[in-house]
C-alpha cells in the first residue's frame, strides 16, 4: 500500500492507502474524495482528473506522455507541476505522495 | 433542502445511479439512501466492456465504480438482483418483482437503456450476442478467441470497438451495416471513411449497404448471418449492436412525461417534482442548442447525477457542460464534443491520411461540434469554442499551421 495525500482546493486533506497498480485518480475516486471528477474513467480523454504534484514528488511520478501533455495544455489553471492523475500509476515508491487539487475540473 | 431525512430511493444501479448515491453522500446528505439494481453486481463502468476489459487489459475490480465496501461504509443500502416493476406515485412506493413495496420521499430513476434487438428469424439462437452488461461482455469474450469469426451486425461505436478488440484477440471480424458507411448515424463522412480504412488495414471485413435477413444455425447455435441479398456470412458468434432503447416503461406507466426517454429539466426533475431521472434514460434540455435530446454517454450520466444530487441537497445547480464522448479503437483516440445540430458546413482540419485530424461542424461561424482523431488540442479547444458560442475565423480553423490557441484568440 502507498499512502497518498490529496489536498482539496480549500485545504481539506485526505490521506488514504492506495493499492499499487491503481492510478492516483482511481485512489481518489474509489474513496469518494471530492475534487477529482475523472469523467472518462482513466482513458486520458477528459482532463477532469487534473492534479498538482508536490515538488518533492515530481521526479518519482515520471513525465507525462505526449497525449497527456497535449490534453493538459488546454486544461484550466495549468502549472508546470500539473498532471492527469489517471496517468500516474501508484507504486510502493510513491508511498507518501502529496497532490493538490484544482478549484474546478470543468 | 426540504427534509434532511427524506428517503431517497434510486432505481437502477448503473453509472448514473451509483454516481448519484455517492455524490449525495459527498455533498453531505445524511438521510437514508437505497440503491436498487437488477444486475447481480454493484455499479460499474461500461465503456471498458468493449475496449480495455474485452482485450483483457482491465479487471473486474477496475470496472467497479466504487469498491463493494463503499456502500456499507457510507450507509447506502445497495440491493442487487431486484427489479422495479412499477411506481405508485400516490402511495409513493416503488414496487419490486415479487410484490415488495419500497417507500420513497424522493425517487431517482436511473434505469439506463438496453440493447435494441432484431426481430429476425434465428435471433434467439445460441451464440447470438449483445453488449450492454458485464454478463454480455463475458459471453462475448468467451466467443472471440483466436481462429474464431465474429459477425457484427451494426457499424456503430460498440460494434467497431468490439471488432478492434476481436482483432486484438486474434479473431476474425466482419461488420455488417445496412447504411452505406459505418458510424453513419453518429459521425461525419470523413470520420466514417477514416475508421473503415483503419479497420480494413487491420483485417476487419465490411459488408456495407446491405441488410440482415436472419440468422442461420446448426443444433441451435448460430453458424451464419443471412444477408438481404441472399449471401450468408459464416460465423461462430454474432454480435448485434444496433443501438439502445431507454428503459422508460415503469416511468411511462406511472404517467411521467416521456418522449424517447423520460422528459426532465436542468435539475433532472421529471414532470413529478418528487421524481428525478438521470442518464441514458432521459430526454434532457440542451441549453447550448435550444432543444431537447437523449444522450447516451458517461459524461451525460455524471452531469445529470450531479444536477439531481445538487437539487436534492439544495446546492446551486452545476454549470452547464458541453456534451462529449470518446471512443478507443486500436491506438486511435477519438474525442467528440457537441452535437452537430443544424450545421451548414463541415470543415476538416489536418490530414486524415496522417491519422491526426479533426472535423468541425459549423452553423454560420459558430462551432456546434468537433470530432477529433488523435487531436486533443482540437477537442479541448473545440469544446471551449462550443461552450462560448463565439464566431470563429474559418480560414484559421482550417489551417493546421495556425495553433488552436490562436484560432480561439
Ligand atoms: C459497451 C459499451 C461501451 C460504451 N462506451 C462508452 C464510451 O466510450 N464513452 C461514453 O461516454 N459512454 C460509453 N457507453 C455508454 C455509457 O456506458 C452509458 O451512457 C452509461 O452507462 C449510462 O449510465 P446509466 O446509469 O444511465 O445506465 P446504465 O449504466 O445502463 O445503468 C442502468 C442500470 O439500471 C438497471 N435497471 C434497468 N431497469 C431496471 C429496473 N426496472 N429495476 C432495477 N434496475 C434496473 C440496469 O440493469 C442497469 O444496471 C458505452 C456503453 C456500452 C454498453
Ligand atoms: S480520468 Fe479522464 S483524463 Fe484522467
Amino acid at each position: 500500500m502507498a499512502k497518498i495525500t490529496y489536498i482539496e482546493h480549500d485545504g481539506t486533506e485526505h490521506t488514504i492507502d492506495v493499492k499499487p497498480g491503481l492510478s492516483v485518480m482511481e485512489g481518489a475516486v474509489k474513496n469518494n474524495i471530492p475534487g477529482i471528477d475523472a469523467d472518462c474513467g482513466g482513458a486520458c480523454a477528459c482532463a477532469t482528473c487534473h492534479v498538482y504534484v508536490d515538488d518533492a514528488w515530481r521526479e518519482k511520478t515520471g513525465t507525462p506522455s505526449a497525449m497527456e501533455e497535449s490534453m493538459l495544455d488546454f486544461a484550466e489553471g495549468v502549472e508546470p507541476n500539473s498532471r492527469l492523475s489517471c496517468q500516474i500509476k501508484v507504486t510502493d515508491a510513491l508511498d507518501g505522495l502529496v497532490v493538490r487539487l484544482p478549484e474546478s475540473q470543468h | 433542502m426540504s427534509d434532511p431525512q427524506a428517503r431517497v430511493v434510486i432505481v437502477g444501479a448503473g453509472h448514473a445511479g451509483g454516481t448519484a448515491a455517492a455524490l449525495l453522500r459527498q455533498y453531505g446528505y445524511a438521510g437514508p439512501i437505497t440503491l436498487l439494481g437488477d444486475e447481480p453486481i454493484a455499479p460499474y463502468q461500461r465503456p471498458p466492456l468493449s475496449k480495455a476489459w474485452l482485450k483483457g487489459e482491465a479487471d473486474a475490480e477496475s470496472l467497479a465504480l466504487k469498491p463493494v465496501s463503499f456502500y456499507a461504509e457510507h450507509d447506502i443500502v445497495l440491493r442487487l438482483g431486484v427489479k422495479a416493476v412499477a411506481i405508485d406515485r400516490t402511495a409513493k412506493v416503488v414496487r419490486l418483482e415479487g410484490g415488495e413495496a419500497v417507500p420513497y420521499d424522493i425517487l431517482i430513476l436511473a434505469t439506463g437503456a438496453r440493447a435494441r434487438r432484431l426481430a429476425l428469424p434465428g435471433a434467439d439462437l445460441k451464440g447470438m450476442l449483445e453488449l450492454r452488461t458485464a454478463a454480455d461482455a463475458e459471453a462475448l469474450k468467451a466467443a472471440i478467441g483466436a481462429g474464431k469469426t465474429l459477425a457484427i451486425v451494426g457499424g456503430g461505436y460498440i460494434g467497431l470497438e468490439a471488432a478492434a478488440s476481436a482483432r486484438a484477440l486474434g479473431a476474425e471480424a466482419v461488420v455488417i451495416e445496412v447504411l452505406p458507411r459505418v458510424l453513419a448515424r453518429v459521425a461525419s463522412e470523413p470520420l466514417s471513411s477514416f475508421f473503415q480504412d483503419y479497420h480494413r488495414a487491420r483485417g476487419v471485413r465490411f459488408e456495407l449497404g446491405v441488410g440482415v435477413a436472419g440468422f442461420e444455425g446448426e443444433a441451435g447455435h448460430v453458424t451464419g448471418v443471412k444477408l438481404s441479398d441472399g449471401r450468408v456470412i459464416a460465423c461462430d458468434a454474432a454480435l448485434v449492436g444496433v443501438g439502445a432503447v431507454p428503459n422508460e416503461e415503469i416511468a411511462r406507466d406511472a404517467g411521467l412525461d416521456c418522449a424517447n426517454g423520460v422528459v426532465v429539466d436542468l435539475e433532472a426533475r421529471t414532470s413529478d417534482p418528487a421524481i428525478f431521472a438521470i442518464g441514458d434514460l432521459t430526454n434532457r434540455p440542451m441549453p447550448l442548442y435550444g432543444r431537447a435530446h437523449r444522450l447516451e454517454s458517461v459524461p451525460n450520466a455524471l452531469e445529470q447525477a450531479k444536477q439531481a444530487a445538487c437539487a436534492i441537497v439544495g446546492r446551486p445547480a452545476p454549470a452547464g457542460e458541453v456534451p462529449w464522448f470518446w471512443s478507443d479503437q486500436y491506438d486511435v483516440k477519438l474525442q467528440i464534443a457537441g452535437v452537430p445540430f443544424e450545421c451548414d458546413e463541415t470543415l476538416v482540419r489536418g490530414d486524415p491520411a496522417a491519422g491526426k485530424f479533426a472535423v468541425f461542424h459549423l452553423k454560420g461561424n459558430t462551432v456546434q461540434a468537433v470530432e477529433a482523431v488523435n487531436a486533443p488540442p482540437e477537442f479541448m479547444m473545440g469544446k471551449q469554442l462550443i461552450a462560448q458560442r463565439r464566431a470563429v475565423a474559418r480560414e484559421k480553423l482550417a489551417d493546421p499551421t495556425v495553433s488552436m490557441k490562436e484560432v480561439a484568440a
